[in-house]
């Protein structure tokens, strides 16, 4: 149940659950930490440019992890960057969510035979919530991964962590 | 503008046993052949002489001639002999409009080869890269260090023949 579904049955006055609350703050301000890693960085861009305009569902870039809740790990991930991505991903503040963007950062993509300096898959290093698959992605399929990650917030319990 | 086969006469004439021969019939473009620890004077020559000029490198790029025989030892490693390395270098003289390739040949055992960093600024990280991926020493090199590989690789040299990736890099899983 998202917050809105909640009725206004007076005034001004919304009556809703503290868990409901905090999943509708979170997923409505998703600021995304400045990363890109390759040719899924410049889709990535695109999204956030006017024309896809990932602004509207709260995703601003961050210039620093310890503002940001989410990662967008686009492109290849190189055994020499994973360990800077671990350490990044140590930085951001809890609650923080991962969407690996792309074929490279799933799995290796084409890398992953012959690939000598290619870490096999991101969440060899870290926890993935999301997984956008593509050659790159397009910004469309990137969005409908953002999407997929609001769901899995609203879901969240103040209990127990799930995303 | 001179052509592959002029330029390697007259370097032979001036440098006689550093250059070892004129490689023509190739699918690429004619090269010539010269000796590992002269090439830096060779190519100092090429940029300073007034009829060459050449005052750019384009490219300079290793090669795993993938040419050993292979003999296998008594605890079954198995070694390459009699393999070599090559470099080609890409020399452009953008006054002249002309362009010539050399290449070195390098033994697999001790790959050494004289730097030319200091007649070409640009030669500095292209001799970085083959030795990163190949192993090649560049002597006098101001600043030889891995480039693309992590400084605490210790696999050996990615683009060599037979090179074996490890399991684990800092205890990251490294085959599929």
């Amino acid at each position: 149940m998202g917050l809105l579904d909640k009725q206004f049955t007076d005034d001004n006055i919304i009556i809703t659950k503290v868990e409901d609350v905090l999943n509708w703050a979170r997923l409505s301000s998703l600021w995304q930490m400045g990363f890109g890693l390759a040719c899924c960085a410049i889709e990535m861009m695109a999204t956030s440019a006017s024309h896809y305009d990932f602004d509207r569902f709260g995703v601003i870039p961050r210039p620093s992890p310890r503002q940001s809740d989410v990662i967008i790990i686009s492109g290849t991930v190189t055994l020499k960057m994973a360990i800077r991505i671990k350490r990044l991903y140590e930085q951001m503040p809890d609650p923080k969510y991962v969407i690996s963007m792309g074929s490279c950062s799933n799995c290796g993509g084409p890398y992953w035979e012959h690939g000598y300096h290619v870490l096999k898959g991101v969440d060899r290093v870290i926890p993935v919530d999301v997984y956008v698959p593509g050659c790159p992605p397009r910004p469309e399929a990137l969005l409908e991964g953002l999407l997929k990650l609001q769901e899995k917030i609203r879901n969240e319990s103040l209990v127990k962590k799930t995303a | 503008m001179k052509t592959t086969e002029e330029i390697f006469n007259l370097l032979k004439e001036k440098f006689g046993e550093s250059i070892i021969e004129f490689k023509t019939g190739v699918p690429v473009e004619d090269f010539i052949v010269v000796n590992p620890f002269e090439i830096d004077k060779v190519c100092t020559f090429l940029r300073d002489t007034d009829s060459y000029q050449f005052n750019n490198l384009m490219n300079l790029s290793g090669v795993d001639d993938a040419n050993g025989k292979k003999i296998t030892g008594e605890q079954g490693e198995v070694k390459l002999e009699g393999r070599t390395f090559s470099l080609f270098y890409h020399l452009e003289s953008m006054s002249l409009k002309q362009k010539v390739t050399l290449a070195v040949r390098m033994p697999g055992e001790n790959p050494e080869v004289s730097s030319v960093s200091e007649i070409w600024r640009s030669a500095d990280w292209h001799e970085r890269e083959a030795f990163d991926m190949f192993g090649i020493k560049f002597l006098n090199h101001p600043d030889l260090r891995r480039i693309l590989m992590p400084y605490d690789w210790e696999a050996g040299y990615p683009l060599r023949k037979d090179y074996k990736n490890p399991e684990f890099y800092q205890g990251m899983k490294v085959p599929y």
